[in-house]
């Protein structure tokens, strides 16, 4: 167990160094911040001494040394934009990121629950059909369509809610509700599948046998069980979600790291833009880091494995 | 004093290819103390019937077409699910084939076994712990306390059917029903389950409906056998009789095929030409017949009644088998 951990420490390590280097190389790809900083028609000497000042006059490979030297003293330099700390400003956005994706994620894990094991136990009749047909529009259906057409009915044609922006739970419905309907509709597929696998195996026949109360095989034989693989789904879905829901915030407005990232891409604020997808890696893989240790305590089996 | 009858039996599946026979017209007594070995192939039946009157078939698709099953003058057929949850796992314990998958992977053994005791007994917490370590004991588990707190994946194939045996017999069954309970094991384990069986059997009166396919483990085991085929009971009678003076030529198939010492190389060993029937288009008259090599010309036609031929030995065939083979020359 001590040395699976440490394993595992390890490549998590790994896999943020990957994407942090990828997203340094493709940053330089993509454009000099230099041009867009400065007012159009600034003259040869102004670019270069704003080069010189960001440093991206530096051979690169310097500069991706300079750069990875700073991140693990936990310095990501100064945003172009803000003029402050780009870890700061990504780090400013954090708890509306969390606002969202964690109301987005208990509505949607309450919904997709309900319903998936309503299908699995249910199985061949029109309350399943029902919501299978409704949780497969629900995946199906673009995040940014969704969005704007919440937006226009309760936001503008009944104005019960606002159309954007961020501060009140009323500004948190309408983009909770996007992302949890997408949330939801995955969770109920999976779970139905998982449970439909699950109500077909031998050890659920022998729990009926022992003549357990429904519930009981319910929880502690069926969804006990099928858990297992919704854990896993469950968990993606929070770190892509905390990591920024780019197009749900960008089109409500809401003021998170998604968004931000966005704004520093369009920017091309390297700074932010690197201190923001190391903030959202991070995130993601100490999320895998967690649910795989979850996996020991929810099975057994791989428990002893390891 | 019968503890179970059986009339009339009769259980189908609609699968999209059409209705499935499984079990047709199934009728039989079980004396309490008595034990039943169900012989058949796959497909015979001899699972599904059992399965259906405990009410562990999936409906849809199964569907019990009629009969009665009367457990102690009770229909189980006709009983609440929750009349049937109370009898399941406490009166009827039941032992399932593969006991890789029949235990639930990620509960221990322990919880497995207290579940059963605390649903059926009046035992809970740690005197359901006690009761279940005396279980494992019971069934030859060594170091049982400390077992109980493991996972299936810590037991091995014998193991684990000891422990599904131990859940069967948890809350002292009147009826014991083991499914194929041997089948995965190899030859060793068989046989020190089936000692355990016969021991439990004396020692608590259990009555035990045994199926399998192995007329080695009925003979060691029963003390009546019921030959299956087709949805249907082909042949039925006490152990002894039914082996020395077969009546129906599907047991005697059955036991011509099994390898006999004597003459273990000498011969290849006998094989029932043909396969087994298609059940969604059953043949119209006995569902052997098309296998037969003895079937008369009603055989194809109409399907035969069981009928007595000596003390409990019942057969359903319009030929008469002894004649039958002395005229092929068999005898």
């Amino acid at each position: 167990m001590g040395s699976y951990l440490i394993k595992r420490l390890l490549e998590s390590l790994l896999a943020v160094w990957g994407v942090v280097t990828i997203v340094f190389f493709v940053t330089r790809v993509l454009g000099d911040p230099s041009t867009l900083l400065l007012p159009v028609g600034a003259s040869a000497e102004q670019i270069e001494a704003l080069r010189s000042q960001l440093g991206l006059n530096e051979p690169l490979v310097m500069q991706y040394l300079t750069f990875l030297w700073q991140a693990v003293q936990g310095d990501f330099g100064t945003s172009f934009q803000h003029g402050r700390p780009a870890l700061a400003v990504v780090w400013e956005r954090m708890p509306a990121t969390a606002l969202l994706a964690g109301s987005a994620m208990v509505l949607g894990i309450a919904i997709g629950a309900v319903a998936g094991a309503i299908a699995a136990l249910k199985r061949g009749t029109v309350a399943e059909l029902v919501v299978m047909t409704v949780a497969l529009l629900g995946q199906a259906t673009p995040v940014f369509w969704l969005g704007i057409m919440l937006i226009l009915y309760f936001g503008v044609s009944l104005g019960w809610l606002p159309t954007g922006g961020y501060g009140t739970f009323a500004h948190l419905v309408l983009p909770a509700l996007t992302l949890a309907v997408f949330v939801s509709a995955s969770i109920a597929r999976l779970l139905r599948s998982s449970m439909l696998d699950i109500l077909r195996e031998d050890y659920i026949r022998t729990a009926r046998a022992k003549g357990l109360m429904p519930t009981t095989v319910f929880l502690w034989h069926t969804a006990r069980n099928a858990l297992i693989p919704v854990t896993t789904m469950t968990a993606i879905l929070a770190g892509e979600l905390l990591g920024g829901s780019v197009v749900t915030e960008t089109v409500f407005a809401w003021p998170g790291v998604g968004r931000l990232i966005l704004q520093a891409i369009q920017a091309n604020d390297f700074p932010v833009i690197q201190a923001g997808i190391f903030v959202v890696a991070t995130i993601f893989v100490l999320i895998n880091f967690a649910v795989d240790m979850l996996y020991g305590v929810l099975d057994p089996r791989i428990r002893a494995e390891r | 004093m019968a503890l179970l009858e059986v009339e009339n039996l009769t259980v189908a599946f609609d699968t999209p290819s059409g209705r499935v026979h499984a079990v047709n017209d199934v009728s039989y007594t079980l004396d309490e103390g008595e034990t039943l070995g169900v012989v058949g192939e796959s497909g015979s039946g001899k699972s599904v019937h059992v399965l259906a009157m405990l009410g562990l078939l999936p409906k849809p698709p199964a569907k019990v077409l009629g009969g009665r099953v009367l457990f102690q003058g009770r229909d189980l057929l006709s009983m609440s699910q929750g009349e049937l949850r109370n009898l399941r796992g406490g009166q009827i314990g039941m032992v399932f084939q593969d006991p890789m998958s029949s235990l639930n992977p990620v509960l221990t053994v322990g919880r497995q076994l207290r579940e059963v005791i605390e649903r059926h007994t009046d035992l809970k917490g740690r005197r359901a712990d006690a009761r279940a370590t005396e279980l494992l004991e019971l069934v030859g588990i060594p170091r049982p306390a400390d077992r109980l707190k493991q996972y299936p994946h810590e037991f091995s194939g014998g193991m684990r059917q000891r422990v599904m045996i131990a859940i069967g017999l948890s809350c002292n069954p009147k009826l014991l029903i083991a499914d194929e309970a041997t089948t995965a094991l190899d030859v060793t384990v068989q046989a020190q389950i089936l000692d355990l069986v016969r021991d439990l059997k004396d020692r608590l009166g259990t009555t035990v409906i045994w199926i399998t396919h192995d007329m080695g483990v009925v003979a060691e085991l029963a003390d009546t056998i019921q030959v299956m085929y087709g949805g249907r009971i082909m042949e039925r009678g006490p152990v002894g009789p039914v082996f020395r003076d077969p009546r129906s030529a599907y047991t005697w198939g059955l036991l011509r095929s099994l390898p006999d010492e004597g003459a273990r190389a000498q011969r290849r060993l006998y094989q029932i030409p043909g396969s087994p029937p298609n059940m969604a288009d059953p043949p119209k008259g006995d569902p052997f017949a098309p296998r037969n090599p003895f079937a008369t010309p009603r055989c194809h036609t109409e399907v035969p009644p069981l009928r007595s031929v000596g003390d409990g030995h019942m057969v359903a065939a319009w030929y008469d088998l002894p004649t039958a083979l002395k005229e092929a020359g068999h005898v």
